[in-house]
């Protein structure tokens, strides 16, 4: 279930940090040889199409085994075409639902990553509705406060 | 010869809401305005229940409950959200855009082969990246790319996409028949009447009068738009005359300008110049748009355009509340390391002064502030543009400066004037 939808900043100014290239941060060479090396835009990394994302928070414990739970916020992507295996922002009965995307064969469904649910078969006839394509999951841990 | 199209995003504000409710689909939706008084926007369904547009909301709130029609509150900060994604979206399919309104752009086309193809897959792009449904006009002006815009969304056969090009000119002369002369572009309700008068109901009427006799009756304004309806291009981008809809005050640098105090001090020019307009016709704006963009035939350059619109709380023509929401505007889109080739101010959903209903938790607008703006409107007009500005208007920092004898005068931004007097030597001392 979609809880809240949130506007990205329009031109969000660059916050370049500072990424650590060197895998193992153990021994020697001292990870702080390739500080500077590269630099993140968190904002460039979860969006690629700024005018076709959108930001929204789920609820629910349907996706778990794919690593989305209750309260992250989800990156969507509306310009991307959705492809077997994607997780998608999709529209069932009217309700907003994430599932991952089934498309093999004559079998389309949307089906959940967690045993406790069921599959949603789309049957003949039946359009499926994907509203965006799912690029991205922010979860937060501790909020950070300022 | 370059083409001009007109594409808009149909019932705005209701697909805006309907982008993000996915149970509306296909169902009735109104939008109401500030204080929910009347309706703004209405579906494609709510037309067809017959709900007009901007009647008071307790006219047809009986019939909205009769039919399940969902009503909604205007929500400002989502439509500027969506209309600066559908700009930036329209605008990479055009050589040059101009933002005309929240929910109106015009492009200009070039070369492009099948037409049709196109822009129906401008049409896809829109509503497939940001939701919404939009409609495409194309014409050789840009008058006759809105007519036919017009004519997309009256004919369903059209399928929201229509050029005049398509047509014979048997049929099109047919079309130009059936279309009313207040639809066309530019030809408000007053003029519409007096052409009436003149033996003038069609936009064929129009298109067919004589030029020299639609000038000496009116003025070259009109003049043009007989032109533009023969094909013969007289308005530019972004060099329309004001309207009662919208104000744009924009214009080219003529140096490319890097650093965000330049543009600032040109936005507050432009949002005081815009502001001014706004006074002279007795209106106030309740949406500040400001837009920023670099050179388009600066192919090697860093490309960028920004485009964002602030609601304001209270609508308003005062200058410094405009130039204020204009440069939070700025703020938010400016980039650095981009060379930028032109800024400018939209003021959009203006009506007459002190019509609108005020919000009750906000604060109310210091009445004593329109007197120092008609103070400010008065010695302009008597001393020349831009005479009179408030402090932190470009004219100091490198931005040319309109008034020919400068004087420095200002006043102060966030003061109440008090007192004025006029010095021995001309200078204007304002004392807050």
């Amino acid at each position: 279930m979609i809880t809240a939808f949130f506007c990205p900043d329009a031109s969000p100014p660059r916050l370049a940090i500072p990424v650590f290239t060197s895998l193992v941060p153990a021994g020697f060479p001292s990870p702080a040889d390739d500080y500077l090396e590269s630099v993140l835009d968190l904002n460039a990394l979860l969006i690629a199409d700024p005018p076709a994302t959108f930001m929204v928070r789920v609820t629910g414990d349907s996706m778990v085994g794919a690593g989305i739970g209750s309260g992250d916020i989800l990156v969507v992507d509306r310009g991307l075409t959705p492809a077997h295996g994607d997780i998608v922002l999709a529209i069932v009965d009217g309700d907003f639902t994430v599932k991952r995307l089934h498309k093999r064969g004559t079998r389309i469904a949307l089906i959940p990553e967690n045993k406790a649910y069921n599959a949603i078969e789309l049957h003949d006839g039946q359009e499926l509705q994907v509203w965006g394509v799912v690029t991205g999951c922010v979860k937060q841990f501790k909020q950070a406060s300022r | 010869m370059p083409l001009f199209a007109l594409v808009d995003g149909n019932s705005f504000y209701a697909s805006c809401e309907r982008a993000f409710r996915p149970d509306l689909i296909g169902r009735s939706i109104v939008v109401l305005s500030n204080n929910d008084g009347c309706v703004v926007a209405r579906s494609a369904e709510a037309k067809a229940l017959g709900i007009k547009g901007f009647v008071p909301f307790f006219e047809i709130r009986e019939m909205c409950e009769r039919h399940g029609v969902t009503v909604f509150s205007s929500n400002y900060a989502l439509y500027g959200d969506m209309s600066r994604r559908m700009m930036q979206v329209i605008g990479s399919w055009g050589i040059e855009q101009e933002v005309y309104s929240v929910d109106e752009s015009f492009i200009t086309l070039d070369g492009i082969a099948d037409l049709k193809d196109y822009a129906t897959r401008l049409r896809a792009d829109v509503l497939q990246r940001v939701g919404i449904p939009t409609c495409v006009g194309i014409g050789p002006t840009k008058t006759l790319a809105k007519l036919a815009n017009h004519v997309g969304k009256k004919f369903p056969k059209a399928a929201g996409v229509f050029s005049w090009d398509w047509l014979t000119p048997e049929w099109r002369d047919k079309l130009m028949a059936r279309i009313e002369v207040g639809d066309v572009w530019g030809v408000g309700r007053r003029i519409a009447e007096k052409l009436g008068t003149m033996g003038i109901h069609t936009a064929l009427d129009l298109q067919r009068a004589d030029p020299r006799d639609i000038k000496r009756r009116f003025n070259v304004v009109v003049e043009r738009t007989v032109a533009e309806l023969n094909g013969i291009s007289c308005l530019a981008l972004e060099d329309v005359a004001p309207n009662r809809q919208q104000i744009i005050a924009s214009r080219s640098f003529a140096e490319l300008v890097g650093d965000v105090d330049t543009l600032a001090s040109a936005i507050s020019h432009h949002a005081c110049r815009a502001a001014e307009k706004l006074r002279q016709q007795q209106s106030e704006a309740r949406m500040v748009g400001a837009s920023v963009r670099t050179n388009p035939f600066r192919e090697r350059d860093a490309q960028y355009t920004g485009w964002i619109v602030v609601p304001l709380i209270h609508p308003s023509a005062d200058s410094t509340v405009i130039a204020h929401a204009a440069l939070a505007g700025l703020h938010a889109i400016y980039r650095e390391g981009i060379s930028y080739k032109k800024a400018g101010v939209v003021l959009t959903e203006i009506g007459p002064q002190g019509l609108e209903q005020r919000d009750l938790f906000a604060p109310l607008p210091d009445p004593r502030r329109a007197k120092v703006m008609a103070v400010m409107d008065r010695v302009n007009a008597e001393y020349g543009t831009g005479c009179l500005a408030g402090a932190g208007v470009g004219g100091l920092d490198g931005f040319q400066l309109l008034c020919g004898q400068p004087l420095p005068c200002f006043f102060c931004a966030h003061g109440v004037l008090i007192s004025c007097s006029f010095s021995a030597n001309g200078l204007l001392m304002l004392c807050s």
